[in-house]
């Protein structure tokens, strides 16, 4: 009994006295997010079958650069900018993904659902509600180094824009050569930009932004609209969480199912007879 | 009638440790009803705060099997008939006896915020405000002060940093009063620096354990965090603020 604390309760690492499952949730965060991370990183250096028909990876939208050479590109006059500009390091694969992604992975970093889960899975400042965390010389939370995280409304107006353009590849995939028509592919890129909607529109900074800043709901006509508003964000706030893993899903797995039809793996079912 | 096992601590600040009764228990009982048994039985000495037996005053608060919970609302078979109970004080203020801590640091936080400060009445001497306006802050007028969420956040149970953050409770009281329609005082300042909201990192524990179910996180500490960021991170609402100053805006 001597290296009991007060209250029974002992310091150090992951000490408690829980008997729960409580280390199945970090756990699984864990990998969850591990997987999409070495997944999105791979995906994002092949720089490969990212396109085909009328499809576009998440991934790779909107694509900026185009290397013709490469296989399953773009087609050039598809890039906003053109051909693949010669200033580019060598030593880097010639990826269109690596103009993007780093919009998303800084909301996804920034936002307050995340923050819980790597926190908690990965920092490990508690691994657990009552269990005991990784031993630090002083904590500091969100201040200093972790100041960045307060930019995170910055992140959000970008995935905001990000929305609009996944629709837009959606509305694209109604058609191939002209013709409308639909494919499965149409239908999991729309789905892909709903969650992502759903996710995004129900953060916490746009909550914020569209009408929580305010104290009086009913001061005048402009404040009843954003309280409108507000409440349908507050209504995807309550399910934020879900929106975050299902969206980040559907997203890998849209760029899955893009990468394996443009590599002949996978047939897509569409009204085209093919591509 | 059954029996069950548990483990209460027993002890006082300078040391303890675990002591086992066997209590004869029955259908509905809770927590709390078997410590009465075990103190009316075993150990007339077992030092226990509570009141109300209802979930409504805050004072059975303790931890159980590891959780912080309010013991009267922890019923018996919620566990395995073979399950041994731990019951322990609140870690994360000074025990007292048992299962008693000194909680007092809590109502020195309170002191720090800012009181309700409202605009004066209107021409018929009435403060009038909306239910649309006061639904946000009625959710945080459930709080019954248990203290469960200050005990399970870990900037104040772990971190020893109480010199930085006023912990869930206080953000939203400072909230309930920052986010109330007829309220004037500016907290934004000191949620920054005195109360410290910066120091949550938001894992949400307070949440799990509110037996109010208020949305600590969600709906108090994170608007809190994003009033601070306007004020003081947001480079696009400052120059929004100092715009509408030079143009004679509010």
């Amino acid at each position: 009994m001597a290296d009991i604390g007060i209250g029974g309760h002992q310091p150090g690492f992951g000490s408690t006295v829980r008997t729960d499952s409580w280390k199945r949730g970090p756990v699984l965060t864990f990998l969850g997010l591990s997987a999409f991370i070495v997944y999105a990183t791979w995906a994002a250096f092949q720089g490969a079958h990212y396109y085909v028909g009328p499809y576009l990876s998440p991934f790779y939208s909107p694509v900026l650069f185009v290397e013709p050479s490469a296989l399953g590109a773009a087609p050039v006059e598809h890039a906003w900018l053109g051909a693949w500009p010669a200033w580019w390091p060598a030593f880097l694969p010639h990826s269109p993904s690596f103009f993007i992604l780093i919009f998303p992975g800084a909301f996804r970093l920034t936002c307050y659902y995340y923050r819980k889960a790597y926190y908690r899975s990965f920092a490990t400042t508690p691994p657990g509600c009552a269990v005991g965390p990784r031993a630090q010389k002083k904590y500091h939370g969100e201040t200093r180094l972790l100041l960045f995280q307060n930019l995170h409304r910055y992140a959000l107006y970008f995935a905001i824009i990000f929305v609009f353009i996944l629709y837009y590849d959606a509305f694209l995939a109604f058609s191939y050569h002209g013709v409308p028509g639909l494919g499965v592919g149409t239908l999991v890129l729309l789905v892909n930009a709903t969650l992502l909607a759903c996710y995004t529109f129900g953060c916490h900074s746009f909550r914020h932004l569209v009408g929580g800043r305010l104290d009086c709901f009913s001061c005048n006509a402009a404040c009843g609209v954003q309280h409108g508003i507000w409440k349908k964000a507050t209504f995807l706030n309550e399910r934020h969480m879900p929106f975050a893993w299902l969206s980040l899903c559907w997203v890998g797995f849209t760029d899955l199912y893009i990468r394996l039809i443009s590599m002949g793996l996978l047939t897509d079912l569409n009204t085209w007879e093919g591509f | 009638m059954a029996e069950r096992h548990f483990k209460v601590w027993r002890g006082d600040a300078g040391g303890g440790q675990f002591e086992e009764y066997e209590v004869e228990v029955e259908d509905g009982m809770v927590v709390l009803d078997a410590l009465h048994r075990i103190q009316a039985h075993q150990a007339n000495d077992l030092a226990i705060r509570w009141n109300c037996k209802a979930g409504k005053c805050g004072s059975c608060s303790m931890e159980i099997n590891g959780k912080p919970k309010l013991a009267c609302m922890n019923r018996l078979s919620d566990y395995p008939e073979d399950f041994t109970i731990v019951v322990q004080p609140i870690k994360a203020f000074p025990l007292i006896k048992d299962l008693v801590t000194d909680v007092a640091w809590n109502y020195e936080q309170n002191k720090r915020i800012e009181p309700f400060t409202p605009r004066p009445r209107g021409a018929d001497g009435e403060h009038r405000m909306m239910q649309d306006d006061i639904e946000r802050v009625q959710e945080f007028r459930k709080c019954i002060e248990c203290f469960l969420c200050q005990d399970v956040c870990h900037v104040l149970r772990d971190q020893d940093r109480k010199d930085a953050f006023a912990g869930p409770r206080f953000m939203i009281r400072a909230a309930s009063l920052d986010m109330h329609p007829l309220d004037t005082a500016d907290r934004i300042p000191a949620l920054k620096e005195e109360l410290g909201v910066g120091m949550c990192n938001i894992t949400k524990c307070c949440t799990e354990v509110c037996p109010e179910h208020i949305k600590i996180t969600d709906n108090g500490i994170i608007p809190l965090k994003e009033r601070v960021v306007s004020r003081y991170y947001d480079p696009l609402m400052i120059l929004l603020r100092k715009l509408k100053g030079l143009f004679g805006g509010t």
